[in-house]
């Protein structure tokens, strides 16, 4: 290749990236708005990129869907409501900078974030420290509303303590008491399994288990320990891709014969890459859509699936209530000042129509824990309507299964 | 405008009046930072953030531009320098300078034991090497939960106001101040390394570069240059560490991961791997670039490879050394 | 107990043949090109999602036999285009254009296919186990070793007794005697390159029918066959072979005993060859320096 050619293609591109530079730059932020056309801006941060993805844009379709739904009826205190969703690549650097970015350079009045409970807890610092509002819509890590807990800083889905008190009635009820666990070993692996333990050995029961890394593909060596260890049921504590491949084995290996499965949490997002015999056991469910008694999810369902041709999941009701949550503290507080959002949001009562489920869902004012029903339910294969993978059996009150405000460890620090 | 070449070494010409401007002007753009930045669509975290990863880059830009070594797995001493910095102010004492300091011993001595170890070998299998290393420290700091909180990473640190008898820098606010205090650390690190570069030892590495062969016909020790080239580099980059670990209050296992050290390398190659600032300008337009099209799209990756993939095969010299080129031509 | 120890060896059979497998590829790609491909585990991802994509049409059969082949004409495309021009180039260039493409393959897997997993269908006849007392042996895992056997048994007759495969040895050794030889380097490179990628895509269908498919697949077995590669020694096909049976076997051994430690325990032989024996088991020295 000759090299004056080389030059002219490199000149091209030189200019056209520039071109395309500078258009963006002398675009940018000298439009000056009447203020009461500024919109009210909730920022978002996610992993949309990385092993996460799935979960993060479910959670951003929610709050998309939310936003919309929001504007169409008004807006929040009059103005129209903007989502500005930035990618945190789960990256803990990235989702720091982003949320300075949207804070500093966007002035949004809330953030939203992260499904990665380190970044969620690193966003908080950031959060905290510039007193914005902050609504952790799926990062589970305990602290974040236990002994790390801001008084910015709100939190949807649940703690382990409540997803463990949730389900361990209904397994040694419908299987026994002996389990062995299978647990990631990371922050949130440890206190998933810490919570199962404390439950399970409240009703008398013993265990076994292994600690796994968190990538690990091969279960060959835990399920044969596991089969000889004889329990009642295999405690799956695993997440995402690994929970798949584990109830994969488990079902070749036939021991679904032997003993029941069941865990905390099996994703609607999860399920679905299962293959057909992994379909199974008695799990969790943060949020479920099929409600066919309460008219508010049915209505919800089919205006969802209408609007986005999908089934919403837990992650989509997670990022559909954030977005709401910000609405109604801010209605309710007249102001989108983050310390006056923050009061307003405490012991707030969700309205059917947002809480889509029954019985009474609150922000709890000690911890900023949000108390929905816990759906407890059997996962299996379809069986002729879409996305129909649970029968839930028990609907368990939040509140009765998180534990008191002092055993998280929380203790509240107000604004200066 | 004068020019003086010195002839030992290749090719370091000395161009004095526009050596000076050059540095008027970046250092005028560096101090203006928050005045602006915002005026273009930036914010001023975003160019801390550009001046920590600039001076990581630097730091390898002295192995890989300086001495014509490479090493992709820099991020490994780069997250020990964020690991250092976030233990020491976690578990020992609360004070910014002690952490920095612990921060960068930790990068710079496991870089300087493991160069040991290497530093016969080059090429491709040297790059090796340094990659399988890096993970190694990736793979320990996110299994050792109890210590380095593992997975979620090291948290519960903050920086700390730094006190000067009478005078108390609070840098915790994050914001102005503390992108100042980046400023001069970088400016210290940046002059050190200019230091470096024009003494014989400096000169020395060029030559190895030119020619290693003929460096030691020549009577230089290459293995030992080369070693203390991996070992000071490693310095530097562990020092920008602990920097990131005090900009973000966190320490994450993804500032040891490959992918890092690859950034690292694409933004000395970007700026143009053979000059002094080139790898800041690398970093300036990589972290733009990144921020920028990551906010536009979620396939900013197919972004960010496609634009990886131009600079090799069509931009290999970096802006400033095609712009150098353009100048001798 | 006997349970227990033919366990252990199936296990560390597997995934040491997976292991082998994957650095098998790039060993190849390494020693003709210097090129050291980062995009490697794109590469078996995309063969796993290839498979995926035709099974419907080809069966499960008609798909394993099929991706290989594409992805190997997919590596040849990009070889000729891309790779191709910095050859001789310092090494940084390969490193970062490879870097760039797995960016790229990526996001274009994640674009196609979706975030989420996707599970890949076996016949059958596969999955099921061997028998009841050996329940954690399914058909499947000895179909992978045994695929595993005959790839590696195909890739070194091939290059023992074709003349192509003697013409990349000989490349191997001195690349330039062999040009100077009358031998189209260009085409010789690319066909290697080809070969590599054939490797990886094959380990990607035999990986998708045991952890489903995702974009980021590949990521977790790139570093162990770059271990692999160390290990056994840089430059040594069959020191890739060993290095990669060696760490497998050490994983699935540790996995037993002590589970949290099975990928800490790769990394301490790494650590250890470093220190004690860096050419590797099976390098010679002076190879690739």
């Amino acid at each position: 290749m000759s090299n004056t050619t080389l030059s002219v293609r490199r000149r091209t591109l030189l200019q056209a990236g520039l071109a395309l530079g500078a258009s963006q730059v002398v675009g940018a932020p000298f439009v000056i708005k009447a203020l009461g056309d500024e919109p009210i801006k909730i920022g978002m941060v996610d992993p949309l990129t990385g092993v996460l993805s799935a979960l993060a844009q479910s959670e951003v379709d929610g709050a998309k869907y939310a936003t919309a739904e929001v504007n169409k009826k008004g807006g929040i205190l009059g103005r129209q409501v903007e989502l500005l969703v930035e990618d945190s690549a789960n990256d803990v650097g990235t989702g720091v900078q982003k949320t300075r970015k949207l804070i500093d350079r966007d002035q949004v009045n809330a953030i939203i974030g992260d499904v990665n409970s380190g970044i969620a807890y690193a966003m908080s610092q950031v959060t905290n420290e510039k007193k914005v509002f902050h609504i952790v819509a799926g990062g589970h890590t305990d602290p974040i509303t236990g002994t790390n807990c801001k008084w910015n800083v709100f939190r949807v889905c649940n703690t382990t303590t409540m997803d463990a008190e949730a389900v361990t009635p209904e397994l040694v009820k419908k299987f026994g008491k002996k389990w062995f666990f299978v647990t990631p070993d990371y922050a949130y692996g440890h206190t998933l399994q810490d919570a199962f333990i404390k439950a399970l050995t409240k009703l008398g029961g013993t265990y076994e288990g292994d600690m796994l890394p968190i990538n690990n593909t091969d279960f060959s060596a835990t399920l044969i320990k596991a089969k000889a260890y004889k329990p009642n049921v295999l405690l799956n504590n695993m997440g995402g891709l690994t929970q798949i491949n584990c109830m994969k084995q488990f079902t070749q290996f036939g021991m679904q014969n032997e003993m029941g499965l069941g865990g905390a949490l099996f994703e609607l997002e999860s399920i679905k890459a299962c293959p057909v015999e992994a379909q199974t056991g008695w799990w969790d469910f943060e949020w479920w859509w099929n409600q066919p008694n309460v008219p508010e999810t049915v209505k919800f369902v089919s205006d969802y699936r209408a609007a986005t041709k999908k089934t919403p999941s837990a992650r989509d009701w997670f990022g559909y209530v954030s977005v709401h949550s910000v609405r109604l503290a801010a209605e309710k507080a007249k102001s989108l000042d983050g310390p006056k959002l923050a009061a307003a949001m405490e012991d707030m009562e969700l309205p059917p129509d947002v809480a889509l489920q029954p019985g009474k869902v609150v922000y709890r004012k000690g911890d900023h824990e949000l108390m929905p029903n816990i759906f407890v339910g059997e996962v299996h294969p379809l069986k002729g309507t879409p996305d129909d993978y649970a029968s839930i059996s028990t609907l368990v009150p939040g509140a009765q299964a998180a534990g008191t405000v002092e055993e998280t460890g929380c203790k509240m620090v107000e604004p200066s | 405008m004068t020019m003086a070449i010195a002839s030992l070494g290749g090719r370091l010409p000395i161009v004095t009046h526009r050596r000076e401007l050059t540095l008027v002007l970046i250092w005028g753009a560096l101090l203006l930072v928050p005045f602006w930045l915002p005026l273009l669509g930036g914010y001023t975290a975003l160019a801390g953030r550009v001046l920590v990863f600039g001076l990581a880059a630097m730091g390898l830009n002295l192995l890989l531009g300086f001495t014509g070594v490479l090493s992709f797995g820099h991020a490994a001493y780069f997250g020990l320098g964020a690991y250092g910095a976030g233990l020491t102010l976690r578990y020992l004492v609360h004070s910014t300078p002690l952490a920095m300091l612990a921060g960068t011993l930790l990068g710079g001595l496991a870089g300087t034991l493991f160069g040991l170890l290497i530093v016969r070998r080059r090429g491709v299998y040297f790059a090796m090497c340094t990659i399988a290393f890096g993970q190694l420290w990736y793979y320990l700091a996110y299994s050792w939960n109890s210590f380095t909180g593992g997975f979620d990473g090291l948290r519960d640190f903050e920086r700390q106001p730094i006190g000067f008898g009478a005078f108390t820098l609070h840098i915790e606010d994050g914001g102005t101040m503390f992108y100042f205090f980046l400023l001069a650390v970088f400016a210290a690190a940046a002059a050190l390394m200019g230091i470096l570069l024009r003494s014989p030892f400096g000169r020395t590495l060029v030559a190895i570069r030119e020619n290693e062969r003929r460096a030691r016909f020549l009577g230089i020790p290459v293995e030992r240059h080369i070693w203390l080239s991996f070992s000071i580099s490693c310095f530097f980059t562990a020092l920008a560490g602990t920097l990131y670990a005090l900009l973000n209050n966190f320490a994450d296992p993804l500032t040891l991961h490959y992918s890092l050290s690859g950034y690292f390398v694409v933004m000395t190659v970007i700026g143009g791997m053979r000059t002094f600032w080139g790898p800041l300008l690398g970093a300036a337009v990589f972290v733009s670039l990144q921020d920028y099209i990551s906010s536009m799209t979620v396939n900013w990756m197919s972004f960010v490879g496609a634009i990886f993939m131009l600079v090799v095969l069509f931009f290999p010299r970096g802006l400033l050394g095609t712009i150098r080129r353009q100048a001798k031509a | 107990m006997t349970q227990l120890i033919l366990f252990n060896v199936t296990n560390g059979l597997i995934i040491g043949a997976f292991y082998v497998l994957m650095a098998l590829g790039l060993s190849l790609i390494l020693n003709l090109s210097n090129v050291i491909n980062f995009a490697h585990g794109n590469f078996l991802a995309l063969g796993g999602y290839m498979a995926y994509a035709l099974s419907p049409t080809l069966g499960y059969w008609g798909a394993l036999i099929v991706s290989p082949f594409l992805i190997a004409l997919i590596g040849l495309i990009v070889e000729r285009l891309m790779i191709r021009r910095i050859y001789g180039r310092d090494p940084v260039y390969s490193l970062l254009l490879t870097f760039g493409l797995a960016f790229v393959m990526q996001d274009a897997a994640r674009y196609i296919w979706g975030p989420n997993g996707l599970p890949l269908g076996l016949p059958d006849v596969l999955a099921q186990p061997i028998s009841a007392d050996l329940f954690f042996i399914t058909y499947y895992r000895i179909f992978m070793v045994a695929v595993v056997i005959v790839a590696v048994a195909g890739l070194f007759s091939f290059l023992r007794y074709s003349r192509i495969g003697l013409r990349i040895r000989a490349g191997t050794l001195d690349l330039e005697t062999v040009s100077s030889l009358g031998v189209n380097v260009r085409h010789l490179r690319t066909f290697n390159f080809a070969l590599g990628c054939l490797l990886a895509g094959l380990s990607g269908v035999l990986a998708a029918g045991q952890i489903g498919l995702n974009p980021n697949m590949g990521d977790d077995l790139l570093m162990p066959s770059f271990i692999a590669i160390i290990v056994g020694g840089v430059g040594s096909l069959i020191g890739t072979l060993f290095g990669g049976l060696l760490i497998g076997m050490a994983a699935a051994l540790t996995t037993v005993f002590y589970p949290s430690a099975s990928e800490a325990v790769i990394y301490a032989i790494l650590m250890a060859v470093l220190l004690i024996r860096p050419r590797g088991l099976v390098g010679e020295e002076g190879m690739l320096s």
